[in-house]
């Protein structure tokens, strides 16, 4: 057993996280940067947290991340890092030569009180910043929020550089929040199929599923460009996806610069793919061509085909709060049960969300915002499941109640693929579920009695 | 097509790779980094000396990280049976779950709390009105729930900046509970220049703490402590296979796989072999001190250095039984080890590799690749000082600065009552003549050919740059590095924590390795970076349909 301390009994912890359901803000601001193209991001702060952050992501995505840090000494600490920042950003510029800078805080810098935008105006007059090159920074102290948080305060300051010419664009911007490079890869593609011309941002998809070819781009050919960026303040309107990852942005354009926005769910599973692709054509004023409703179709027809194994299967899930929604809504509309649903993000909307979804499965559903794994495992020890879906920590919890397990969210360290196949969209639905009757069958197969097991099931 | 126009550089100057390293470099950055690089043995270089432990250049690319990962990550990380809880947001501890990969058994008594991860994830109002409440109900619900022997607390950034403070808090719960050793490491990630720092605040305390809590006599004869050992791949696991054959009995690993109680007896072994110095050859020191056990430095990595390392365990304690026994498992282990390393030789001679990694990972490595006959062509550590390039004889030179200082020396003197010297002024100086060196390490330089290149604290640029200048047959480094290298066609093996696989210690290790490496400088990937199409971009001729 190797969560062998873990017991079945809950008691109230008050002061102690156990085995965490979210990590800090940072990274996921370290991730959004990745995908503005030219874009190297830069976390002012103490080394340690940039080299985290780094590594996380490389284990995860299994490609280069590059970042850059303030590196705090003791003194920096004391004192404020503005002239760690100022080096940096010389340097920065001389030796890598990036088109742009986009920083955010570290826990260090803002319990120190830094402010980053005080520090761009005076880098600024100093003429550190190259003429044609850019600076932007977020806000991401860990001691609020989740990764998911300085994600979506990352995403907001790429919406404030919008520069409105006052002459709209004719574009529709999609902001398709923590979702793998290939899902926005395949978010892309259906707008495409619509025709729909938009500005994807952030949008990784040609950054952190790069080719192997004997080059390294230390920036990538993918990723939003600055002028797409800029231009945003002229969309026709703003589709955000996830309330958590994304709607700060959209609100931000809205608000500033009138760019009408819809929050909807992440296009998992076949409902919130529909409403996507309904908005899609909606604000598009276009017709879904057949190519779209086919796929959607396939989906229906593999949920059809599968229905008889997944049906009242119950299934614990863990991850981040939009993710979560969207998968819940899927495994809810194929009568499969999730019954234990942790996020480590806060967030009471999220529980009201998830309630909502599953009101009327004939269970009980429990669901918390800011728990932890350790919790979840408690509940699952007191009531199991067919099925656990989440990031790669879970299987420790698979193992030790020998579980059939989907890896899903982030991150993902022990198996590679998700970089490359989409789980968005009617495609993505069929992965998923194909991933889901594979661990199930699997598990069929292994413990049936020889008597039982069957060739064709 | 930068693979098939840039050829590989097979007579380059070294100074003019160490030139082209600083070329793009503000004048001021160049001027530190041209210290931190060393031509070896050159007439070139303007000081004999190499510059290390100094501050990362801020915006400069690091391989490095912190203190905090030096001292939970790597000195604290692999013990088991301590719950290690990390008093501070949420994500330092979240990234220090379960990523190295120190392997770990849960032994007979059961307890594992590796797989765990505990934090006090600090929220906005703890940071403004302190988080010292937050921290004791934490460690009383942890000992409420696991009753573990031991609770260790670790603080992270904010920590230090908002004032908690976390050893009188350590100190109350300790003695409120009585039967669970509590303490607390001051490991925030900014005080220090890289792990290093961290590594000793780890070691200081764990020797505070820990080591002498417990004075029964452990059974097994030759009982050595193995320090700086972190059981990464396993590696741990096949040095004790082997001294448990030898019939070696290793009281406490520092820290691979430990436990509270292996600390807590630690003085009772007779003879402490130090593998990785940089980590922890100050505990050595200390242990010395203290208790009267004499150190040796030992590498397990590499057969033959494996080998070596054996014979000098069995020359200290000089016993004739002891001394056949491991001559008899050399003898036994070594056949297979050199049937492999003969196999793929065939294969990897002449070949050429960098290692940028660690104290000493960075050196102890080149043996195994001096056995497969390859060479390595550049080197340097990631977090080491002077002493790791140079020897031990430049420590009293070192000078101490600014963040060296904040780092605590321990003052350590003969204990009152358990000070045992092992063995007599007249012993330890026939050992000394019969070659045993005590308290010796010479460091990585004087096994490196002449005009090799010696980096510390290599960059992400200048890395890159190396590979594509020199374009050796594999890099080692640490996950950050590793995809950037491969994206240009050259394989890339973490020596950290090794990608996958291992052990690579001790003689089991040393074939594993042969293989591994083996398997990445002859993959077949490395001919597929360009198409047909990109090989012969002309269209000379019509398709042929036969
Ligand atoms: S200090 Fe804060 S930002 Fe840095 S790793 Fe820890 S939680 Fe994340
Ligand atoms: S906050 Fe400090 S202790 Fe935590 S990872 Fe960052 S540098 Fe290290």
């Amino acid at each position: 057993m190797l969560l062998r301390h873990t017991p079945k009994e809950i008691t109230e912890r008050s002061g102690l996280t156990i085995n965490p359901a979210k990590t800090c803000q940072p990274i996921g601001a370290m991730y959004a940067a990745l995908g503005i193209h030219g874009c190297l991001p830069h976390s002012h702060g103490s080394q340690g947290c940039c080299a985290y952050h780094r590594s996380t992501l490389t284990r995860h995505y299994k490609e280069p991340i590059s970042a850059a840090t303030s590196s705090f000494t003791e003194g920096s600490s004391v004192f404020g890092g503005q002239a760690n920042m100022m080096q940096a950003i010389n340097n920065i510029f001389t030796v890598y030569d990036p088109e742009i800078i986009a920083a955010h805080t570290t826990c260090l810098s803002e319990t120190i009180g830094d402010d980053l935008k005080q520090i761009k105006i005076k880098a600024e007059m100093e003429g550190k910043i190259p003429p044609g090159k850019e600076f932007i920074s977020a806000s991401t102290p860990s001691y609020a929020g989740s990764h998911v948080t300085g994600f979506s305060s990352m995403v907001r300051a790429m919406a404030e550089m919008a520069v409105p010419t006052g002459k709209k664009n004719g574009k529709v911007n999609i902001i398709p929040g923590w979702v793998e490079p290939a899902d926005m890869e395949e978010i892309k593609r259906l707008a495409n199929l619509i025709g729909i011309k938009h500005i994807l941002f952030p949008d990784t998809s040609g950054v952190l599923n790069g080719p192997l070819s004997g080059e390294y781009k230390m920036f990538p050919d993918g990723g939003t460009t600055i002028a797409e960026l800029k231009s945003t303040g002229d969309s026709i309107g703003t589709l955000a996806l996830g309330e958590w990852c994304s709607a700060d942005a959209a609100r931000y354009l809205d608000t500033q610069h009138k760019v009408p926005c819809s929050i909807l769910d992440m296009p998992f599973g076949l409902m919130a793919t529909d409403r996507f692709i309904d908005a899609l054509r909606t604000v598009a004023g276009k017709t879904v061509p057949d190519e779209i409703s086919v796929e959607r179709g396939q989906l229906v027809d593999m949920i059809s085909d599968m229905h008889q194994y997944l049906y009242h299967k119950k299934v614990a899930l863990v991850g981040d709060p939009d993710q979560l929604i969207a998968m819940t809504e899927f495994l809810v509309s194929i009568d499969m049960q999730p019954i234990h649903i942790v996020t480590g993000t806060p967030g009471k909307k999220f529980e009201k969300r998830i309630r909502e979804i599953t009101k009327d499965m004939d269970c009980e559903v429990k669901v918390k915002a800011k728990g932890d794994m350790f919790l979840l495992h408690q509940w699952i020890k007191n009531e199991p499941v067919d099925l656990i879906i989440g990031n790669t920590y879970c299987k420790y919890i698979a193992r030790d109640e020998d579980l059939p397990f989907v890896r899903w969210g982030f991150p993902i360290l022990d198996r590679q693929g998700h970089q490359y196949f989409p789980t968005v969209g009617y495609k993505g639905g069929l992965r998923l579920l194909e991933k889901i009757l594979g661990v199930l069958m699997d598990r069929k197969d292994r413990d049936d009695p020889e008597e039982k097991f069957e060739l064709v099931l | 097509m930068a693979i098939a126009t840039k050829k590989k550089l097979v007579q380059w100057d070294p100074t003019e790779i160490k030139e082209e390293l600083l070329k793009k470099y503000p004048p001021k950055v160049a001027r530190k980094r041209a210290k931190q690089i060393l031509i070896n043995e050159a007439q070139e270089n303007e000081t004999p000396e190499i510059q290390a432990n100094v501050r990362t250049i801020p915006g400069i690319i690091t391989m490095r990280g912190c203190t905090y990962a030096g001292c939970k990550g790597v000195i604290m990380g692999p013990t088991r049976d301590i719950v290690n809880l990390v008093h501070g947001p949420i994500g330092c501890s979240f990234y220090a779950w379960l990523t190295r990969r120190n392997q770990t058994s849960a032994g007979p008594d059961g307890e594992n709390y590796m797989t765990y991860c505990f934090s006090t994830d600090m929220q906005e109002q703890d940071i403004i009105f302190g988080g010292e409440k937050k921290l004791a109900r934490a460690i009383q619900e942890a000992y409420d729930l696991f009753h573990p022997k031991s609770i260790a607390v670790f603080a992270t950034c904010p920590v230090g900046l908002i004032g908690d403070d976390i050893h009188t808090v350590t100190k109350n719960m300790k003695e409120k509970f009585g039967d669970c050793n509590v303490y607390a490491f001051s490991c925030e990630g900014y005080k220090g220049v890289s792990q290093s720092a961290g590594h000793h605040i780890a070691n200081n305390q764990v020797f505070r703490h820990i080591v002498g809590e417990n004075d029964e006599v452990k059974p097994g004869k030759f009982k050595i402590n193995l320090l700086g050992e972190y059981n990464i791949g396993g590696d741990g696991f096949e040095i004790d296979r082997i001294f448990k054959k030898c019939g070696i009995t290793n009281i406490a690993t520092f820290s691979g796989n430990s436990t509270y109680d292996q600390f807590a007896s630690a003085h009772t072994a007779d003879l402490n072999a130090v593998m990785c110095h940089r980590s922890i050859n100050y505990v050595a020191d200390m242990l010395e001190t203290k208790y009267g056990i004499p150190w040796i430095k030992v590498n397990f990595i590499g057969a033959n250095a494996t080998a070596k390392s054996l014979r000098k365990i069995a020359q200290y304690f000089a016993d004739k039984k002891l001394i056949d026994t491991v001559e008899k498992v050399i003898a036994e282990e070594m056949p297979e080890v050199e049937k492999i390393s003969r196999e793929v030789r065939t294969r990897t001679e002449g070949k050429t590799a960098m290692m940028f990694v660690g104290g000493s990972r960075a050196h102890h490595y080149q043996e195994l690749f001096n056995e497969m006959g390859m060479k390595t062509i550049s080197a340097g550590y990631e977090f080491a000082h002077r002493d790791d390039y140079e020897g031990r004889q430049v420590i009293p030179d070192l000078k101490v600065d600014a963040d060296s200082r904040n780092i605590e020396e321990l003052e350590v003197e003969a204990d009152a009552t358990r000070y045992n010297p092992r063995k007599s002024a007249k012993e330890m100086a026939a050992l000394e003549k019969a070659g045993l060196k005590f308290k010796d390490y010479a460091g990585l330089l004087p096994d490196m050919a002449k005009d090799t290149l010696i980096i510390d604290d290599l960059n992400q640029y200048e890395a890159e740059k190396l590979v594509e200048l020199m374009r050796p047959d594999i890099f080692c480094a640490g996950i950050k590095e590793k995809y950037s290298v491969q994206k240009l066609g050259i394989p890339m093996k973490q020596l950290h924590s090794y990608d996958s696989g291992g052990p690579y210690a001790g003689f089991k290790g040393a074939v594993n390795f042969y293989h591994e490496i083996d398997r990445l400088v002859n993959s077949r990937v490395w001919g597929y970076m360009q198409a047909p199409w990109q090989k012969n971009p002309q269209l000379s001729a019509s398709y042929n349909w036969e």
